[in-house]
């Protein structure tokens, strides 16, 4: 495992994005520990999955500045050097396996295709390293031959894993990576996640809506709500004793053995989506 | 006790795929009380959506289906025309996803009172007033101006609401509820739940309430059918679930849901993936594979259900086991 530097190795600062006279994402400010695993929730329109499109280098931001392994990443890359470098430092596993993967390639090629870009081995290394990533996921022989279409949506996703891995990231986004999962799926694939990041001390930054999941795998969170901070700190103290009402009311809509569901008051109610009052 | 509102015995359901003619249900038997909430509860290939599907005589074209399905006393395969339509009405389908049954170019008004003008025949000034009123009660005020507005002019959770309307404007005695929360943030799936709860109960509607989510189904029903591989496994009162399942299958799906109260070391994940009913080995338990309790007797044939301290299970060990599956006896 790598040493425990006091430097995190993500910090992300006053971050914002505009969309038109829309403010999706307005001063959002976090620092990920190396092998620390910080959770980003919130419900659609919080602008979560739009800061990890900005990290990742899929949307620019509009102000503020994101560093990974000490390197600035909020301004386009400059070079393709430059580019593949800021692959090795973060990669993202998407929601649906089924979309992101090419349905043309095996799980052993789209590997392969990862370790040949970033770091130019020759076929023989690579072939182990496939082996290795394969293995690490869970994937047996037949399935690392196998195209997506013959996989499903639990193998599909480690191939996923397996893929982002390969560039050997210190920065692992999981944008709702195990959101489409079943249950007893989901339950391997966390397992699995865990694993990971205590045998590769790579770090996680985990976009979720479900706070059972942010539970197991967070040790942080920050909770986001129309673009901005509502409450942050470490996962159980925030699950536990939230101190916003928002953070409550989140927790309070979780259903559990005795829930009862909750009509809001209309007139109270600050959480009503901003298209619901108009136009 | 009076004669269920839905009673479904020997339902079984093949459909080709690819020439092939594989079964996707076995033998469904489960009945519906007036008033009552009863849970439908699986993963992928559960055949969940399917007994709904089936229910509503919604299947696609060259499905084979056995068994008998009876609805206030009538056999709900003998219908047709308008009948059928009718049928329809008092046994209203809500589906997961509104915006991919609800036509995007027509305005919400249409959608909504189609029903009560051609089936119903009631006067379109009449049925808008009335689909007005209905919207007002799923919390959506403005209702006028809303039926003029088009589904892309609304929110999810917003246009969800208005297809329970839509479904309650005909006065149904059955909501066939498939996952109608599981695209919806938390908060709103809280919301609409509370709506469905409150509506239920002053109209004294039943409901059929499909979801992947046990504790989801636990907190709003009175009773909860389990299915695994096209075939119910369990079927308990609600409240017990959790802490006294009957089958393996039931504590080990809520075994490795993750916990919001806790961190696990490791979640009690369940080895492979969860099986269709034509994947299912045929001549023992579909879930043995996967089971830690399997024995020898659970592949010597498929497990008939029976009754067990006021429930049913598939499991040749239920007796044994009993007692020993829940949370509190795994903690």
């Amino acid at each position: 495992m790598p040493d425990r530097d006091p430097a995190p190795v993500l910090e992300v600062t006053a971050l914002r994005k505009e969309f038109g006279d829309l403010v999706a994402v307005d001063d959002v400010s976090f620092r990920v520990p190396e092998a620390g695993s910080l959770a980003i929730v919130g419900e659609s329109g919080s602008g979560k999955t739009t800061v990890a499109r900005m990290i990742v280098g899929l949307e620019r931001p509009s102000g503020g500045s994101i560093t990974a392994c000490g390197n600035d990443r909020s301004r386009p890359a400059r070079s393709r050097p430059d580019r593949r470098r800021r692959g090795r430092e973060v990669q993202i596993v998407f929601q649906d396996p089924y979309t992101s993967l090419d349905p043309r390639q095996t799980a052993e090629g789209a590997i392969d295709e990862v370790l040949r870009l970033h770091h130019g081995w020759p076929a023989e290394r690579r072939r182990a390293r496939v082996a290795e990533l394969t293995d690490l996921v869970g994937l047996d022989e037949r399935q690392s031959r196998a195209l997506p279409r013959a996989l499903s949506g639990g193998q599909r996703q480690r191939v996923a894993i397996a893929r982002a891995l390969a560039a050997e990231p210190r920065i692992l986004i999981l944008d709702e990576s195990v959101a489409a999962l079943d249950v007893s799926i989901q339950a391997q694939v966390l397992n699995l996640l865990a694993d990971i990041r205590d045998s590769t001390g790579v770090s996680y930054i985990l976009i979720s809506h479900d706070l059972a999941v942010v539970r197991q795998l967070a040790d942080d969170v920050v909770v986001l709500r129309r673009g901005r901070v509502v409450e942050r700190g470490p996962t159980p103290r925030v699950l536990d004793d939230p101190q916003e009402e928002y953070t409550r009311l989140l927790r309070a809509s979780v259903p559990r053995p005795g829930w009862k569901p909750a009509r809001r008051a209309r007139a109270a109610g600050g959480v009503t989506k901003p298209e619901e009052n108009g136009p | 006790m009076s004669d269920p509102l839905l009673s479904v015995d020997g339902l079984t359901v093949r459909l080709e795929v690819r020439g092939e003619r594989r079964a996707v249900l076995r033998d469904v038997a489960l009945t519906v009380r007036a008033g009552e909430a009863l849970g439908l509860v699986g993963e992928s290939g559960s055949g969940k959506s399917m007994t709904a599907r089936a229910i509503d005589r919604l299947l696609p074209r060259g499905a084979e289906v056995d068994g008998t399905i009876r609805f206030g006393g009538r056999d709900v395969h003998a219908l047709s025309g308008a009948d059928l339509r009718r049928y329809r009405n008092q046994a209203a389908m809500i589906f997961q996803d509104p915006r991919a049954h609800v036509n995007p170019v027509r305005r919400i008004g249409d959608y909504m009172t189609e029903a009560l003008r051609t089936n119903l025949g009631v006067s379109p000034a009449a049925a808008s007033r009335r689909a007005s009123d209905m919207l007002a009660q799923v919390g959506i005020e403005g209702g006028s101006r809303r039926l003029r507005q088009y589904p892309h002019e609304m929110s999810g959770g917003m246009l969800q609401r208005v297809m329970i309307a839509a479904a309650l404007l005909t006065e149904p005695r059955l909501l066939l509820a498939d996952e109608p929360t599981t695209a919806l943030d938390v908060t709103t799936q809280a919301e609409v739940m509370a709506i469905l709860d409150e509506l239920r109960h002053e109209y004294g509607l039943a409901m059929l309430f499909i979801t992947h989510d046990l504790e989801l189904a636990a907190a709003i029903c009175d009773r909860t059918v389990v299915m695994y591989a096209g075939q119910i496994v369990e079927v308990r009162e609600s409240g017990r679930l959790h802490d006294d399942p009957l089958h393996p299958y039931t504590a080990a799906l809520a075994a490795a849901r993750p916990d919001i109260t806790r961190t696990a070391g490791r979640l009690r994940a369940i080895p492979g993936r969860p099986l269709s009913a034509f994947e299912a080995p045929p001549g023992e338990c579909a879930f043995a594979p996967r089971c830690p309790h399997a024995r020898d007797a659970c592949r010597a044939g498929t497990p008939a259900i029976t009754e067990l301290d006021g429930g049913l299970s598939r499991c040749v060990r239920a007796r044994e086991l009993r007692g020993k599956l829940g949370e509190r006896a795994n903690a």
